[in-house]
Formats: structure tokens, sequence, C-alpha cells
């Protein structure tokens, strides 16, 4: 014990050491905090997309911030949702048991850049047949471009504006969400100021019409989006429980059970011991990643899965020859002499005098695993071998290289998830190496 | 010396048989998982059934057969090839071990679905053709970390507490990252931002004609693969030796040796080298060993044709006897360098006296 206690002590001695348990705190933090904003449920169901959830965001958006360093600015992504009270909306009843409505929906546009899409949504209730929508576009310096005259629209319609081929042969061939913005003087910038969607419809007197206009920017939030357009920040966020638990749970369930079965082993020797090396011999044939991705393949992705497969083919590893070669040092110590000449049991010389001798000396490579742990998971998922439901930064990674984020350019996709687990790794890392220093005896005497 | 022989082969014999059984076991364990225990089979049968169902029916001379008849002729087919490819037989326990014999006695087969670049469809080519790149990129870089972390951890260890030593240990956390991860950062930074070196690959697009020419073509596609591996254990990789050094160097032997006036690099040599071979030679067989597996990621993030690529392809595709014939040739090979070991230790170490029991090492 009192190993343990100047050990302690002398950490202070060491700067990385601190920066490397500030670095493992916060991420504890994070990830606890993490954990309550956004309930599994609810994080999974942002992770899993789907269009009532990422309808309205940008795909590929970079992070809001990216607007502070580069010169012309990006624009986020604008809502004008009739529905929920914005714009204008009057209507005037006609002769024939109609009425006809009108909506303005205006936006302030402020960047320099185009958006990436234009959508204009409508919805009619209470009306038998469909109704016939005419939508136009108001630019800041007053010139109006109908994009659309008497569209057809049933209960529920989805506009894409950018896709529609005739109003891009109306702007003379530039896409429409280029056209529609672009300042006539300078055609490669966007006109910054107020714009107006407007849209006219006859509709019967019982009939409701709303409608929504989502302008498609190219940044988003503190993370950005991925190709689906869903938001980065939730895998990035719950990435670190996941990965603090991986690692975790796989370094304390190997290291544990190697430590407690080399002790043993050690201990009473013979057919125990003998059979432990036999397993450890047999196991260092296993490699350990072609089995994962096997199973992986052929039976389950789980996380759960690969961490038990982990561990089991972890404990017979080479920190099994370790742990052994130090038991069978330590095993010879006087004082283990002593305890058995007052009639020690075997359980308590395990429990109370080897083991407690051993462990600050196991300690460092204790920590040191846990990184490889956590980059095993990345790599399976990178491998694309991820768990299919849960959020991770490995999986982030996957999709990333898959989709060619380096080859478009789209950097923050790759190195968002990347920088996480190096600062996690690094962490754990400097934890790890100050320990060997302070606990490694020979080292310290040198 | 008779009995020192005899007890010696009796060693060898006990200990051989002991590596093959570890190898049996590790394959076996590979037959059942990428036969999913027999599921695959299923698989297998209704793949056979559609694709004899679409011969049968192409076939202009059976076009005016009757429905019936038509399918008792792709049933007798089916069945004739379900048997000829021994799926008629039960996965447990007979086809498991025809695997495992034929995995053992290094009869490949064919491939299910893989075909090697030069069209064969046996594992056996479709391996060797690949292990070539594999080696050239996993030698390079491997003992290149090798020699250069043990003669730089040699030399640090020598000139412990100095600014270069405390440098090079400031800088071992950034081991924790395997060589894949390394390897995206290198290729987002030479070949997307710098465009100066190639995105993966093995060789230009058009395969330059002569023969430096495409030696250079190599090298250039294998620069940041190297460099990923190397980065990616390099100052681990020195500060463990260090520490070994270290451990040794405070050896009162090697006080007295300094205290004689040796050179420090007869003390190295033959006081701190010497003792520490063993170690050494594990730490390089080991070496060997992995450079024969490549890295299944890292091959893949650089398209680099190698046999970590295509162990993962075939696990892809399904292909078990490709998975197979990878996982025994390694299982061989690493059973062949731990026989070795145990010998190798007792020649440079005389300590270790092989075959005696109850010794400790």
């Amino acid at each position: 014990m009192r190993n343990w206690f100047a050990g302690m002590k002398g950490l202070r001695r060491y700067p990385s050491m601190l920066a490397g348990v500030i670095v493992i705190a916060i991420f504890v933090g994070v990830s606890i905090s993490t954990v309550i904003a956004i309930p599994y449920g609810q994080a999974i169901t942002l992770w899993r997309g789907g269009p009532e959830v990422t309808a309205t965001n940008p795909k590929n958006a970079a992070p809001a911030w990216f607007n502070l360093f580069t010169s012309d600015k990006m624009p986020s992504t604008i809502i004008v949702n009739s529905a929920a009270g914005a714009g204008t909306k009057t209507e005037q009843t006609l002769a024939n048991g109609m009425k006809e409505v009108d909506i303005t929906l205006p936006f302030k546009y402020t960047a320099e850049r185009f958006p990436t899409d234009i959508r204009l949504y409508t919805q009619v209730a209470n009306s038998e047949s469909s109704v016939n929508i005419t939508a136009s576009w108001v630019t800041p310096d007053g010139r109006t471009i109908v994009l659309q005259e008497n569209r057809p629209v049933g209960a529920s319609d989805t506009y894409y504006i950018a896709q529609d081929t005739a109003l891009r042969a109306q702007l003379s061939g530039a896409l429409p969400q280029v056209g529609l913005l672009a300042n006539p003087q300078n055609k490669s910038k966007a006109l910054e100021g107020n714009y107006q969607v407007i849209l006219t419809a006859q509709i019967p007197q019982t009939a409701t019409l709303n409608s929504r206009v989502v302008v498609y920017g190219s940044v988003y939030g503190l993370a950005g989006t991925d190709y689906r357009g869903r938001d980065l920040i939730v895998p990035l966020l719950w990435g670190a429980p996941i990965a603090l638990m991986f690692g975790l749970l796989a370094a304390v369930g190997t290291g544990l059970l190697t430590f407690v079965l080399a002790a043993i082993g050690t201990w009473m020797g013979g057919k125990v011991d003998k059979a432990f090396q036999w397993i450890t011999q047999v196991n260092l044939i296993i490699p350990l990643l072609p089995v994962l991705i096997l199973v992986g393949h052929f039976y389950s992705r789980s996380i759960f899965t690969m961490l038990g497969l982990v561990i089991l083919l972890s404990i017979f590893g080479t920190t099994m020859l370790t742990n052994r070669a130090m038991f069978l040092q330590a095993k010879e110590a006087p004082y283990i002499e002593a305890a058995q000449a007052y009639g020690a049991r075997n359980f308590r010389v395990i429990f109370r005098y080897l083991m407690p001798r051993i462990a600050p000396t196991l300690l460092p490579e204790f920590v040191l695993i846990v990184p490889t742990f956590v980059f095993l998971e990345a790599t399976l998922a990178v491998l694309g071998l991820g768990d299919p439901v849960l959020p991770t930064w490995g999986k982030v990674l996957d999709d990333a290289y898959a989709q060619g984020a380096l080859y478009k350019g789209l950097y923050y996709w790759f190195l968002e998830p990347a920088v996480l687990l190096m600062l996690l790794g690094v962490g754990f890392s400097l934890i790890g190496y100050s320990l060997d220093r302070v606990f490694n005896p020979r080292l310290r005497t040198v | 010396m008779r009995g020192a022989i005899i007890r010696l082969a009796r060693f060898a014999v006990s200990r051989g048989l002991f590596l093959f059984l570890a190898v049996i076991v590790g394959v076996y364990l590979t037959v059942v998982i990428a036969n999913m225990g027999g599921a695959l089979d299923k698989m297998r049968i209704s793949q056979i059934q559609e694709q004899v169902a679409i011969t049968v029916g192409m076939n202009p001379a059976n076009r005016h057969l009757p429905p019936d008849q038509l399918k008792a002729l792709t049933d007798a087919e089916v069945q004739n090839q379900i048997h000829a490819l021994g799926l008629d037989q039960p996965f447990f326990p007979k086809r498991s071990f025809t695997y495992l014999y034929n995995a053992m006695t290094l009869q490949l087969g064919w491939a299910e679905h893989m075909v090697s670049d030069a069209g064969s469809r046996t594992v056996q080519l479709i391996l060797i053709e690949r292990l070539p790149y594999t080696l050239v990129l996993f030698g390079t870089a491997n003992l290149l970390l090798f020699f250069a972390t043990l003669f730089i951890a040699l030399f640090l260890s020598r000139r412990y507490g100095s600014f270069l030593d405390k440098a090079t240990i400031a800088l071992a956390p950034s081991s924790s990252a395997p060589g894949w991860f390394y390897g995206l950062f290198l290729i987002l930074i030479f070949a997307a931002v710098l465009k100066v070196l190639p995105w993966g690959g093995l060789i230009d697009a058009p395969v330059p004609t002569t023969t430096m020419g495409y030696g250079l073509s190599v090298a250039k596609h294998m620069l940041l693969p190297v460099i990923a591996v190397v980065t990616s254990t390099f100052f681990a990789s020195i500060y463990a030796w260090r520490t070994f050094f270290l451990i040794y160097s405070s050896e009162d032997y090697v006080e007295l040796a300094k205290a004689k006036g040796l050179s420090s690099s007869g003390v190295d040599m033959r006081y701190i080298l010497r003792p520490t071979l063993p170690p050494i030679i594990t730490q390089f067989l080991l070496v060997l060993i992995t450079m024969w597996m490549g890295q299944i990621v890292l091959e893949t993030v650089f398209q680099w044709p190698g046999i970590g690529r295509v162990f993962y392809q075939a696990i892809g595709m399904n292909d078990t006897p490709v998975i197979i014939g990878v996982i025994v040739i390694f299982g061989y090979l690493l059973a062949v360098t731990v026989f070795a070991l145990d010998f190798v230790y007792a020649i440079v170490d005389p300590r270790v006296r092989v075959g005696v029991s109850g010794e400790r090492r």
C-alpha cells in the first residue's frame, strides 16, 4: 500500500500525467452530460436519420464556425414556414365558392456563396380535389421570376426548385439555386438582401393552404452534416461514451482477468499452470483482427459481441506471458514464504500478498492498452463492421472514407472524429507513460 | 552427450507436435466460422439451383421439353453439382474435417468466387500473386522500424536524461493510433491538400515501361504507407527498447566494464547487446511474421494489392477457401517461428538449456 502512495505522490512531478488526466476528465464529463442531454433513444433516432429527421438539414455542410475563417460567407439553412406564422397570408373570397390565397414568404439572405438546394413544401388541407398553385420569386432588386405556373398540388407536395429543368432554361442555363440568387453585376456571387417567395392559388372555401420554403445552406451547426444530412454533433458527442466504454471495458476485462488468472496459475503451478500455458500458446496462433472480421461478417456486428470476443481472445495473449514472468519472480519473495509458514491459505496469498505487489508494475501497461481497444473499434468500423445501430467515431470515419470526403475536400468530416480519437488515445497514453516512469522501479533508480 | 541429444530430440518432437495441434485448433475454428457453422451451405445450394435453372432454361436444345421434364432435368443437374461439391454430406463432422485436412496438407483448392489478376481460380495462385506486394511494403517498413528504433534506443540509453532523450520520450504517446489512422492523415496532407503524392494504389496509370521507372513509381506509391506504419510504432518502440537497455546497462558487470576503460561501443556490443539478444531476436521474428500478414486496414486505405486486402475481399465475398488459405499459411508461419525461437534462444543464451524441465526462463 505504501508503494502505491509513494507512487501517487511522485506523480506531481510529471506534467504529462496532469495533461492526460485533464483530457480524460473532459471526455468523461462530456460523456456523462451527453448521455443525460441526448438520451439513447433520441440519439439513435437522430443518427439513423430518415426524411423526418434530416429533411431540412443541408447535406455535406461544413460547421457554421467555418464562416469565421473564410473570406466569402457561406449560407446556413433558411426555413420560412407559413404554418408556423411566418410570412403573410391573405385570403379573398371569390364568387364561385372558392377563395384566392396569397402567401408571401420573405427571408433575408446574407451570404456570398450560393445555397446548395431550394425546395418549396406545400400542404393543402380539407380539399377533395388537387389545387393549382403559382409560385414566383422576388429578388432584393425587385425582379420577379415566375418559378412555375399552375402546378397541381395534392394534400402534400414538394417542389424541388433546384432540379426544375424548365426553370433552368429560363435562367439561361444557370442552376436555379445559383441563377435565382446571382448578383446581376457579378454573377459569381449571391446578391444579399430581402427575398420573397410568393404563392397564389384558388382553393375551396373550407380548405387551408400552407407553405414552407427551405433554402439549404452549406454550413450547419457546430459540427456540420454528413452525406445524408445527419447532424455530426450527435455521433461526435455520443462517440465519447461509447469509445470510453469499449476501451475501458475491454482493458478492464482483459487486464483484470489476465492478472487474476496469471496469479492463480503461477501460484498453483502444476496442472492449472500447464493448462493456462497451453491455452496461451494456442491463442497466440489465432490472429485477433481476422477472427473479429470473420465473426463480424458472418454472425453479428453488435458492439457487445465484439467486446466479448475481444476480451475472450485477449485474456490468454502476450500480456499473460509478461504477467506470468512477474508472478514467478514475486512468488519467491521471502515474505510470501513467511505467509505460508504462518499458514495463510492459497486464496489469501494470491489476493492479499501476490497481486498487490505486482499491480503497480502492471498498471502502466493496463492504461496503455486502452487506446488500442478504442482504435480497434474504429478499425472495425472502417472495415464496415461497426455496430449497425450506435453512432460512433469509427462510423463517421468510415462514412467519410467511403463517401470520399478527402477527395471532395470535406476535410471537417474526416478530421472531427479523427482528432477526437487521437485526443482520447493520447490522453490515456500520457497517463500510461507517466505511470510507467513512476512505477517502474528499475527505471526510477537509473 | 548422447543423453543431451535424446533430450533435445524429445523436446523438439513434443514441442513440434504441440504447435501443430495449436495450428489445427486455430484453422478448425476458422473453418467453422467461415462456413457460418455450416449455414453457408444453404446459400451455396440456392446459388447452384439458380444457376442451373438459368443454364437449363436458356439451352436451345431444351426449348421444346414439357415443364415436368425440364424440372426433372434441372433437379438432376442440381443434385449432380451438389454431390460433386460434397454439399450432400453434413457439415459436422465430416465435411468440416475434410476442409481441415485439406487446409493442413496445404491443398488449398479452388476459390469460390475470387479470381487472380492473371485469371486463375486456384487459391494458391491468388495468394502468391499478392504476396510480393505485401512483402515489399511491410518488409521495408518493418525492417526500417526494427533497426532504426533499436539503434536509436541504444544511442539514447547512453544519453539518458539528455534533451534528445526527453524529446523522444515525450513523443511516445503518438503511438497510440494504428498505421491506417496516420495513413488517412498523410493522404489528407500529401495527396488531398499538397497534391504531391498519389492517393494510393501500386503504380502510375500508364505503367512505366523501363524497370527503373517501374521501381520509382512503386517507391512513390509506397512512401506514404511506409511512413504511416513507421510513425504508428516508432516512438513507442524506441521507448520500449530504451527502457530495456537502461535496465541492462545498470547491471554491475556493465559498471565494471566501464571501469575497466572499455570504449562505449565495446560496452554496448559485449555487455548490453549480448545479454539482451534473446528478446531482440524474438521481436525480430515477430516483426517478420506480422510482415507476412500485412495490415488489412492499411492495405485497404491505400488500395495496396496485398494479402491483407485479399483476405478482406475474400470475407466480403464469402470465399471460404481463400479465407482458410490465408489463415493456414499464417498459422504455419507463426508456429515455425515459435518453434525456431526455442532453439535460437539456446544458441544465443547459454543460460537457457533446451528440454530441461523445471527451469525458469
